[in-house]
């Protein structure tokens, strides 16, 4: 993608590094040496990332990141709706992950969705015994009390994994016992860095227990895709399944968010994977390439640029047809985005924004504050690989600041350099920042608000920002600056 | 109060030892507690006769919680007024025993199983120190002191070794000390001598050698020490030896581990390995190739 060099006045690849500079002076030298590679400027110009990422966190900074079962269970199986998920272990870890990202689902609670907190809740004596009895059990009172559910998902916790419980055999027998896929996942929060490796193990179980166990009823179309990497923050899901459908795709499955096991299970016969959130689904998005050759593609419905290009990316792949009514679409839309545009832009003009969050959004989400007329100067992941800092080089403009894993140290002395007019990032920050006098949004669940996907969603993002930013209160807030 | 764990390889006899040992002190007057940390649960039977106490662990899964428990429920007099307390734990193959290790003590403690009247609580601990759970008996404030069950075979010797280094990881930061070698004879050529010689280079003492001597079967086949069963028999004088001298001990040391070359050339030195054996394994390497 051939993008214009973005600049930002009175930032320079200098200005940035001295910045940087500062902020790890604090270190103790060992500190300083493991986190001076994750902390860069931007080089727009190369399209590949500026810092090393994916390592243990340092320990003392005050990590912002998650637990491999964080990730398992947050992110990839929680929003699947028609299955009941088991947190394996004591009741913390699934109590305390239950509905961070509020897993929107429709159907009715109970009955075709099962959005409640379900957690064999280990005791003392299961650590010592062994807690397989007592998951055998667990499974046939899910099955008794909620006889509609499709599948069972057994998430383990820390220590499953540290007393060597086999989850696998006792998932298999009781799925033959209880007649539903009983699907376990070794999710143990210690393994790994950080809560991707718990995407990671969920697409691994994905791919060994649910892919290609169920086929699609109704006949194939060309036109069929799957929405993969989306989980309906906020109804995300609800906001771009029905503009796909408008430029005559037919959505066959939602991964996970309001997703179905039986759909899921049968999207190795869809023509197209479109991709939202790279990081936590990629594995899945290569595994159904390499076995089914069936393409995938990442594509951005945040504000109406990307929405547009993202439109028009898919007519190209489809064709004619499918061409046709993405130009309707736009052009449909157009005047609408034109009176947000409109209304908010000019408040929003010039506006600094800094972000800091997982997934797609460090960068996804860039083009729709340009959209406002607002600056990125400085954005940055939780949990991110070097593939997805290459895809945000080029979003952010050049020189501007990149940071992996940051801790709320690092983040709080940008701010006071960079002073920014709207954070996002999550709840841990969000009270520093508004301790500072600076607005700030919790990105990872639209702080309660959303969509912001699509056309549907753009309305609402600008105005939470607008809302934000331009609120009164922070005429009322003496700045530290 | 003195607080002594025993350690050793696997089926070395620490159960029998310290069993007629702790029957050895009370034939003394001494007042004695034994706290069983091994899920096989057969660290008091010679005491109470009877296999199978109820476990504290056992009890914990029967009821729900820890907090259901009773002392009197987990801790039973035996021969000699000796209380007697298993950890009890899982079958091989699942759970944590070393957990229910910690859990058992904590139990103990909290529910003061400690009282100022017992002179020596005896920790009878599984195996090798496979994971946190069997070190908690040496861990700060609990045993002090610690005898290791060797025998004059090699893989006794080399176990013994490795405990020394646990011994040794946890005497640098607490008070732990290693105060001697039990030899449980198996009649192996020259065993006094080289567990004397071992014992020596981990600097501390081979502190009785325990001749091998099948009263100690007939006596556990009726579910007795020696020292209950047979008093008079040579065999009991032996045990109450053994506990005359852990009771008088003072020598405490922080040991000094062999290295496996060390271990090996201690073998050599006394005439185990034979110089002839080195050629061993050699000559069919010359057929085959």
């Amino acid at each position: 993608m051939s993008e214009a060099i973005k600049k930002v006045e009175g930032i320079t690849k200098e200005s940035t590094q001295e910045m940087i500079d500062k902020v790890l002076e604090v270190y103790p030298e060992k500190g300083r040496k493991k986190r001076a590679p994750h902390l860069a400027p931007n080089d727009q110009t190369t399209g590949s990332a500026c810092v090393k990422s994916n390592r243990k966190t340092v320990p003392g900074v005050m990590s912002a990141r998650g637990c491999a079962f964080a990730g398992a269970k947050g992110v990839v199986w929680g929003p699947i709706r028609d299955m009941v998920h088991i947190s394996h272990g004591p009741v913390g870890c699934g109590w305390y992950s239950w509905g961070t990202r509020r897993n929107l689902m429709s159907g009715i609670n109970g009955v075709t969705n099962f959005a409640m907190q379900f957690t064999s809740d280990f005791q003392e004596k299961d650590i010592v015994y062994g807690g397989d009895k007592k998951l055998k059990a667990c499974l046939e009172e899910a099955r008794g009390l909620f006889p509609l559910a499709k599948g069972i998902s057994v998430l383990s916790e820390c220590p499953v994994g540290l007393i060597g419980d086999d989850i696998n055999a006792v998932a298999k027998q009781s799925a033959k016992d209880l007649d539903i896929p009983i699907i376990p996942c070794n999710c143990e929060g210690f393994r790994g860095v950080s809560q991707s490796l718990g995407h990671h193990i969920s697409n691994d179980t994905i791919r060994d227990f649910i892919i290609e166990t169920r086929e699609f009823t109704e006949p194939a179309t060309p036109y069929d895709v799957a929405l993969i990497g989306d989980y309906n923050i906020g109804g995300d899901v609800w906001s771009v399944k029905p503009l796909l459908e408008e430029i005559g795709l037919n959505v066959k499955a939602t991964w996970t968010g309001d997703g179905e096991l039986d759909k899921i299970a049968a999207t190795h016969q869809v023509k197209l994977n479109i991709i939202h959130c790279y990081r936590s689904m990629n594995y899945m998005c290569k595994v159904m390439e390499e076995k089914y050759g069936i393409p995938w593609m990442e594509l951005n419905f945040f504000g109406p640029t990307k929405i547009t290009a993202s439109l028009r990316r898919l007519g190209e792949y489809f064709g004619d047809e499918i061409k046709e009514k993405v130009e309707k679409a736009i052009a449909k839309y157009e005047p609408i985005m034109q009176a947000v545009l409109d209304e908010y832009r000019p408040r929003l003009e010039g506006k600094k924004v800094m972000l800091y969050v997982g997934g797609l959004r460090p960068r996804h989400t860039i083009g729709a504050y340009e959209d406002l007329g607002m600056i990125c100067v400085g954005s940055g992941y939780e949990f991110a690989h070097g593939d997805d800092y290459d895809r945000t080089s080029v979003e952010m403009p050049d020189a501007t600041v990149v940071y992996d894993d940051a801790s709320e140290f690092e983040l709080e002395q940008f701010a006071h350099k960079l002073r920014p007019d709207l954070v996002g990032s999550g709840i841990k920050e969000k009270y520093l920042f508004q301790k500072m006098g600076i607005p700030f949004r919790q990105m990872h669940s639209w702080d309660y608000s959303g969509p912001y996907h699509a056309y549907m969603g753009f309305p609402i993002f600008a105005r939470d920002i607008d809302m934000a930013v331009n609120s009164p209160t922070w005429k009322l807030v003496e700045s530290p600056f | 109060m003195r607080q002594i764990a025993i350690y050793g390889k696997g089926g070395i006899g620490k159960s029998t030892t310290t069993q007629n040992t702790v029957a050895g002190l009370a034939s003394l007057g001494k007042k004695v507690m034994i706290v069983g940390c091994d899920p096989k649960a057969d660290s008091t039977r010679l005491m109470l006769h009877a296999k199978a106490q109820a476990t504290v662990m056992d009890l914990v899964r029967e009821r729900g919680t820890v907090e259901d428990l009773e002392l009197d429920d987990v801790l039973k007099t035996g021969y000699g007024d000796v209380r007697c307390v298993e950890s009890g734990g899982p079958e091989p193959g699942v759970g944590c025993a070393g957990r229910g290790v910690i859990t058992a003590i904590n139990f103990l403690e909290e529910n003061g199983a400690y009282t100022p009247d017992l002179d020596f609580v005896f920790y009878d601990v599984l195996g090798d120190v496979v994971c946190g759970g069997f070190a908690m008996p040496i861990r700060e404030n609990k045993a002090e002191e610690i005898y290791i069950v060797v025998s004059g075979e090699m893989m006794a010797m080399y176990a013994a070794n490795n405990i020394a280094k646990g011994i040794l990881k946890y005497a640098t930061s607490g008070k732990v000390r290693l105060g001697g070698l039990i030899c449980n004879s198996r009649n192996t050529d020259k065993e006094a001598e080289l567990i004397e010689a071992l014992a020596a280079k981990l600097g501390t003492q081979m502190i009785h050698f325990v001749p091998r001597d099948n009263q100690v079967q007939r006596a556990e086949l009726r579910r007795m020490t020696v020292i209950e069963y047979s008093p008079d028999h040579q065999q009991a004088t032996e045990y109450r030896e053994l506990a005359r001298k852990i009771s008088e001990n003072k020598m405490l040391v922080v040991p000094n581990p062999l290295t496996m070359d060390e271990l090996e050339d201690l073998l050599m030195e006394f005439g185990i390995i034979d110089a002839d054996d080195e050629n061993v394994g050699k000559a069919e390497a010359a057929v085959s190739s």
